[in-house]
Order: C-alpha cells, then sequence, then structure tokens
C-alpha cells in the first residue's frame, strides 16, 4: 500500500475515535438538531463533487458531476439552514420576559 | 502560485473545516451553545468549499469553461433549493426534509465514486486494488442510503403507507440482493488486481449491476420498518451516508472528507443508539421491521364508541383546570398534526394567569423524532423553563390536579409498564396515570402508532374530550375565559 492511503487511513481510524467522542450525554431534545448539524456535515462530500467537475471531459462525466454538485449543494445549504431554523427555537428566554410580551408569528 | 503552494494551502483550509467540524459537534451537545456550534461548522464547510473552488480556478490550466458552468449552475440549482426548502419547510415536515438531505448526500458519495471508477476501470494505477475496494463500497453505501432515505422520508411525509410494507420473498430478494452485491464486489475487485482479465467496460457493467442492488436494497430494507421507527433509520442512513462520503474520500485522496465522513460515520452510529435506547428498542430489532401500523385513520372506531369510555364536555374540563393547582399538559403528534402549538401556549397563559402552575411534560419521542416537540413548543414560544424531560417530570404526576394529554397515545400506554405481552412493553412512558384526574384530547378512539389499545382512556379517573387539538384546545380556552 502507497503511504498515502495509510495515510488516510490514520486518518480515518482516528475521526472515527473522535466521532465516537465528540457525541456523549446529549439530552433526548437535541438528537434531531444533532442528527440534522451531522447531516450537514457529510455534505462536505460537495469538495468531491467540485473536483470530478474539473476533471470532467466526457458527457457522462459532466452528468455525473453536474448531478453530484447539485446533491451536495443542496445537502449542505439545506441542512445547516434547516439545524439553524431548529436551533434559533432553543434561545433560552429572561425569566423576566413574561410570555405574553412576544409576538407570535 | 505554485501548485505546491497551493496543494498546502487547500490542506489546511480543509483541516480548518475539519476542526471546525468536530468542534461544532460538539456544541450541539448543550442547548445552550449548540447554535453557535451549528455556525461554526457551517463556517468550517464555507472555509473548505471555497478553498476548494478558488483553488480549482488558479491552478495551473485552470477551470475549463464546462467545468465553471458545472460547479456555478449545479451549485446554485442544489443549493437555491436546499435553502428554499429549508426555510418554506413546516416544522413538523422538518423530519422528511433531513431525510431528503441525507438522500441526496449519498447520491452526490455515490455519483463522486462512480465518476472515479469510470475514470481508472482497465488502467495500470497502482493505487487501483485500493481505490477499487473504495469506490464500490462508496457506491454501495450511498445508493442504500439515496433510496432508504427517499423511502423514510416518502413514509413520514404520508407518500407511502407508514405500516410495515412486507414484499412477497422479502428474505429471498434480500438474500438476492446482497449476493449479486457482494459477487460483483470480489469479481472487480480481482480483475483490478489482475487475478484474471477483466476490460474496462466489464468492470463498469459490473459496478453498474452492484449498483442497481444498492438501490433496490435501500428499499428493500426501509419498506418492512414500521413509520415510528423512521427517526432511528434516517439516523442509521446518516451515518451511512458520512461512511460513503469517507470512501469517497479515499477515492479522490481527499483528507476533509475522509476526516468529515468518518466523524458522521461514528457520531451518526452513536446518535442511533442514543435515540434507539430513548425508545427501548434495539437498532437490531428495527431494521428487522414489522412494528408499528402508522398512522390509524379516525376511521378505526367512531368517537365515544370504545367501552368503558367516559366522555367529557369543554365546559367540564375548563372548570377543572381553571381550579387546579397543578396541570401537566402532555403533547403527542396529534398536537404538532393539528398545529396547535400556539392553542396549547395560549390556554397554559390563561391558566398562568389564573395561578396555575403549568408545565409540559415532553416524552423523549413525542412528535415524530426525538427533540421534535421542544422545536414545535419553542416555536410557539412556549417559555423553555416549562417543558420537562420524562426523567424529571414523571414524580411529579402523583402531586398535579390534571394531566390534560393533546394527541399523545403509546407513550403514556400504561401497558408499557404493566403488561409484559404487550409490544411496548418495557418502553419508557409518561406516568399519567399516576395524576389525580386526566383528560385526553383526541380526535377518536383511533389508536397509536403502535396500533395497540390503550388502557389509560378506561382508567376511571380519566375523561375523554374527542376533539382535533386545535378545536380541542381553543374551546376550552373560550370556557376557561367564562369561568
Amino acid at each position: 500500500m502507497s503511504p498515502d492511503l495509510l495515510d488516510s487511513l490514520a486518518l480515518f481510524v482516528l475521526a472515527i475515535l473522535v466521532g465516537i467522542e465528540v457525541i456523549s450525554k446529549v439530552p433526548s431534545m437535541l438528537h434531531t438538531p444533532l442528527m440534522s448539524g451531522a447531516n450537514s456535515i457529510h455534505g462536505i462530500v460537495l469538495v468531491g463533487a467540485m473536483l470530478i467537475a474539473a476533471a470532467a471531459d466526457d458527457p457522462l462525466g459532466y452528468v455525473l458531476a453536474f448531478i453530484a454538485v447539485a446533491f451536495g449543494a443542496a445537502n449542505v445549504v439545506g441542512g445547516y439552514v434547516v439545524t439553524d431554523r431548529m436551533l434559533q427555537m432553543f434561545k433560552r428566554r429572561e425569566p423576566a420576559k413574561k410570555p405574553e410580551a412576544t409576538d407570535v408569528g | 502560485m505554485s501548485a505546491d503552494v497551493l496543494r498546502t494551502l487547500v490542506f489546511v483550509a480543509g483541516l480548518v473545516g475539519a476542526a471546525a467540524f468536530v468542534i461544532g459537534l460538539h456544541q450541539m451537545n448543550s442547548p445552550a451553545t449548540a447554535r453557535n456550534g451549528n455556525r461554526i461548522s457551517a463556517v468550517g464547510m464555507t472555509v473548505a468549499v471555497f478553498a476548494t473552488f478558488i483553488s480549482l480556478v488558479i491552478r495551473d490550466g485552470g477551470l475549463s469553461g464546462t467545468g465553471w458552468l458545472i460547479i456555478v449552475v449545479g451549485g446554485a440549482l442544489g443549493g437555491g433549493l436546499g435553502f428554499w426548502m429549508a426555510r418554506t419547510v413546516k416544522m413538523t415536515a422538518m423530519p422528511q426534509l433531513v431525510s431528503l438531505f441525507n438522500a441526496v448526500g449519498g447520491g452526490a458519495a455515490a455519483l463522486v465514486a462512480i465518476d472515479d471508477f469510470v475514470k481508472i476501470a482497465g488502467t495500470s494505477d497502482p493505487d487501483i486494488i485500493s481505490t477499487t475496494i473504495f469506490v464500490a463500497l462508496g457506491a454501495v453505501i450511498g445508493s442504500v442510503t439515496f433510496t432508504g432515505s427517499l423511502i423514510a422520508g416518502g413514509k413520514l411525509q404520508g407518500l407511502i403507507a407508514g405500516q410495515p410494507i412486507i414484499l412477497p420473498a422479502q428474505r429471498i430478494l434480500t438474500a438476492v440482493l446482497a449476493i449479486v452485491a457482494l459477487v460483483g464486489f470480489v469479481t472487480i475487485v480481482l480483475g483490478a488486481a489482475g487475478v484474471f482479465s477483466l476490460g474496462a467496460g466489464a468492470s463498469i457493467a459490473i459496478l453498474a449491476l452492484i449498483v442497481a442492488a444498492a438501490l433496490i436494497f435501500g428499499v428493500t430494507m426501509v419498506l418492512p420498518i414500521g413509520g415510528a421507527d423512521m427517526p432511528v433509520v434516517i439516523s442509521l442512513l446518516n451515518s451511512f451516508t458520512g461512511t460513503a462520503a469517507a470512501m469517497a474520500g479515499f477515492v479522490i485522496h481527499s483528507p476533509v472528507l475522509i476526516i468529515a465522513g468518518a466523524l458522521v460515520g461514528a457520531s451518526g452510529g452513536i446518535l442511533t443508539k442514543l435515540m434507539a435506547d430513548a425508545m427501548n428498542r434495539s437498532i437490531a430489532n428495527i431494521m428487522v421491521g414489522g412494528f408499528g401500523t402508522g398512522d390509524s385513520g379516525p376511521s378505526a372506531i367512531g368517537a365515544g364508541a370504545g367501552a368503558g369510555v367516559r366522555e367529557i364536555s369543554a365546559d367540564d374540563v375548563a372548570i377543572q383546570l381553571a381550579y387546579a393547582h397543578s396541570v401537566i399538559i402532555v403533547p403527542g403528534y396529534g398536537l404538532a398534526v393539528a398545529q396547535a402549538q400556539h392553542a396549547v401556549r395560549e390556554l397554559a397563559e390563561l391558566l398562568e394567569a389564573r395561578g396555575v402552575d403549568v408545565k409540559y411534560a415532553i416524552h423523549p419521542v413525542a412528535g415524530r423524532m426525538p427533540g421534535h416537540m421542544n422545536v414545535l413548543l419553542a416555536e410557539a414560544n412556549v417559555p423553555y423553563p416549562q417543558l420537562k424531560e420524562m426523567e424529571e417530570i414523571n414524580p411529579e404526576f402523583a402531586r398535579c390536579d390534571v394531566a390534560l394529554v393533546i394527541g399523545a397515545n403509546d407513550v403514556t400506554n400504561p401497558a408499557a409498564r404493566s403488561d409484559p405481552s404487550s409490544p411496548i412493553y418495557g418502553m419508557p412512558i409518561l406516568d399519567v396515570d399516576h395524576a389525580k384526574s386526566i383528560v385526553v384530547i383526541k380526535r377518536s378512539m383511533g389508536k397509536g402508532y403502535a396500533g395497540i389499545d390503550n388502557a389509560l382512556y378506561t382508567d376511571p379517573k380519566t375523561g375523554m374530550l374527542f376533539a382535533d387539538a386545535k378545536a380541542g384546545l381553543e374551546q376550552l380556552a373560550a370556557a376557561v375565559k367564562a369561568v
């Protein structure tokens, strides 16, 4: 195996361990936003899609790259925006602020 | 700029992105820092994506016109659609949107892997064996996620029946698909290793066959699983997509893809287990499927037709509530589908104005996903400190005067504690039956997701108010005002 591949394997294994450790005692109310946040992160595949788009030189390559870029971009942008929408609702309200003072959209 | 400097800068940008993902995910463990964490992660993503794009433009030879077109038009189209859907989706429909985004992420990972294989098939690349393995894994996992997530989202959206759908010869079909994928996998890897001669065309055809098997497998994997288990399935598929992205990272030698993919693969796996634990179900048990019959419509049994059920009027409930010391509201999915979050907050405020202590009991899986109900109530400006998690609120039911159950069913069913033969036996539930008095707002005697009777409804302490959650709450609010 090439040194490049060995480096990549090391990264892969260490990142898995980090992934296991980084999620610990999550309150269940954050399970959905956390899943959605992790969902946005794998949108990083957009980087791969851009690389194949740059290397594409035949119609099949163009089509595959175009769909991959569109899919990846949807995953990234939509994922972060919807996660933010969920989380903006968790903002802690000031105890002094009476609920009736808040405006409902 | 020399190619070497450029490569270093892209690598550093990728590293910044990867570090931001780790920090962001970690901050999402706590409600106080979660939103900030998501933003850190988004900034890291922006850095990694734009650094890659700029490096493609300024490298020697630059980016071809077609490359520009694909990246700019494809990115704007996908990003724009994603943004629009994320901004306009109703919060009740949010779980299926997450599933859709997961599907396209898996699809993109599969396409990256497939594209690379088309290029290297039949060449004498020194890493051809390992690359072929990663390509095949990425293509298979990404394809399974793509169709699996679409089916899961379709079930939540109601496009596909929520009931477990068992296809004829389900097991045989699954076994055949797995064998096709495995034999194909071994064939192209051995072909790449030069054990026997396999032309480029033949290897691509075999990869196409593997991908087709994986796409069908995604469908047959999710169809037999009941709608109630979809959150866990989506979380598992989310973890798969992360793994597929990491495989794509191996193929195109991108460290940031490998790190981010492995990170999501592992953390998604842990999260899946946490979710399954909250429902007292094992992941294996869920994947076998067959549990949960989906939403039963009002057709099940007409209102008030259940034996031994005491029906109660809105005026009577209003008096009980208005003169209670403490009321615990138990919201369920019925409240969410009726869009009654604002109505329930208005009723709670009326009661509080009369000096009633109001709290909300949130079951871990209330709504359609863990945490979904918190999001829905927060959207309606229900004060966050009033939302109590199950462990915290359960001892308080015995001291509360009225428990008001709105559109919740299985999570209040005492059979989960007492009846070992019940399919939901052992599931953690809210001890609503310990309250001094119980009022259930429900459209009909229809069954919940698990498709079983709820002994709570025939409890002598329970009064049933048959109404749509929103209409019922509005009647109650009007009646409380009149008390």
